[in-house]
């Protein structure tokens, strides 16, 4: 942005607007940290207790690796998806921002899906959470990284019809996009544990 | 105000289709080299779960750099940054710690 002195009250208030978007950005990415060490206890948790079966099936048994393959593209599909909304945000391009953010929407519920599917069916065939140590770990576990990614989505949705309406891509919602953008980069690297340690390191 | 301000301005850390894509390449070769080195079982148990650390630490980094924009050329990239790096050791003390001592716990229980 240029400063000359025609604009300068106008670039005095953009600053002062900048600043503040930049303390809300901070401060979200804070939170984010916080959560990072909810996560970071919880993989603590499931790696002290992998092996605690009772009996119960284990990993190799239950874990369809297909299905993880679908979930762990749909991800990264959608950060990519997310990122170009971000762009086109800051060119002020609205349509390509409701369209990204749209399909990003769609992936993250198709993940949603997939999981509380994969998720009924343990369940049906008596692998719930009740069922052994490892399982109580596993469903904490990767169910927190679900019912994040759920909150994600319904913040996505608000956040789609804000901009359609009469804000449009304000510096406000440009903030909260930002925001938006960091939870759900966030939760995509929480998922690179989930599919490496949890599931690719319960059926080597 | 500052020139660092002017210059986050820009746009610098807010990434292009260019770095997003870069990035997603990078992802999506890390996370395939993931699959295929369990679903290969061409390595033995520890030197599996050796790769795979190694493999998710460095798809980690791609993604903070890449989709996150981590960096250090602003003001507010050094902060988040700051506040990464503090974050990352708590959580490599609990990590760390957790499985050290509940593990020695567990060994110790079993051999009695």
């Amino acid at each position: 942005m240029s400063y000359d002195v025609m604009h300068a009250p106008s670039a005095h208030h953009d600053e002062h607007e900048h600043h503040q978007q930049e303390t809300t950005i901070f401060g979200f990415w804070i939170y984010l940290m916080t959560d990072c060490i909810i996560f970071g206890t919880l993989f603590a948790v499931f790696a002290t207790l992998c092996h605690h079966f009772a009996g119960g099936p284990t990993g190799k048994d239950l874990f369809d690796i297909k299905n993880v393959e679908i979930e762990t593209a749909i991800l990264l599909f959608s950060s990519i998806t997310y990122g170009f909304a971000s762009i086109n945000a800051h060119k002020k391009n609205k349509g390509a921002v409701l369209g990204w953010l749209l399909l990003t929407f769609v992936l993250g519920v198709s993940f949603v899906v997939l999981e509380i599917n994969e998720f009924h069916e343990l369940v049906a065939h008596g692998a719930g959470p009740d069922k052994s140590a490892f399982l109580s770990s596993f469903f904490t576990l990767v169910g927190t990284h679900g019912l994040h990614v759920t909150i994600g989505l319904i913040w996505m949705l608000v956040l789609f019809f804000q901009i359609m309406g009469k804000q449009g891509l304000s510096t406000r919602m440009q903030t909260k996009l930002t925001c938006l953008s960091l939870f759900w980069h966030f939760l995509d690297i929480v998922w690179i544990c989930v599919f490496s340690f949890v599931y690719l390191g319960s059926v080597v | 105000m500052s020139g660092n301000h002017t210059t986050s301005h820009e746009g610098e850390n807010h990434g292009s289709y260019g770095s997003y894509i870069v990035g997603f390449i990078l992802a999506v070769v890390l996370t395939v080299a993931s699959f295929a080195t369990v679903l290969s079982k061409a390595f033995s148990f520890w030197q599996t779960i050796a790769i795979l650390g190694v493999l998710a630490a460095v798809q980690m980094v791609v993604h903070l750099i890449f989709f996150l924009h981590m960096g250090t050329k602003s003001l507010s990239q050094r902060q988040n940054l700051a506040a990464f790096i503090v974050t990352a050791l708590m959580v490599l003390i609990v990590v760390a710690g957790y499985l050290f001592v509940l593990w020695d716990a567990q060994a110790n229980m079993m051999a009695g």
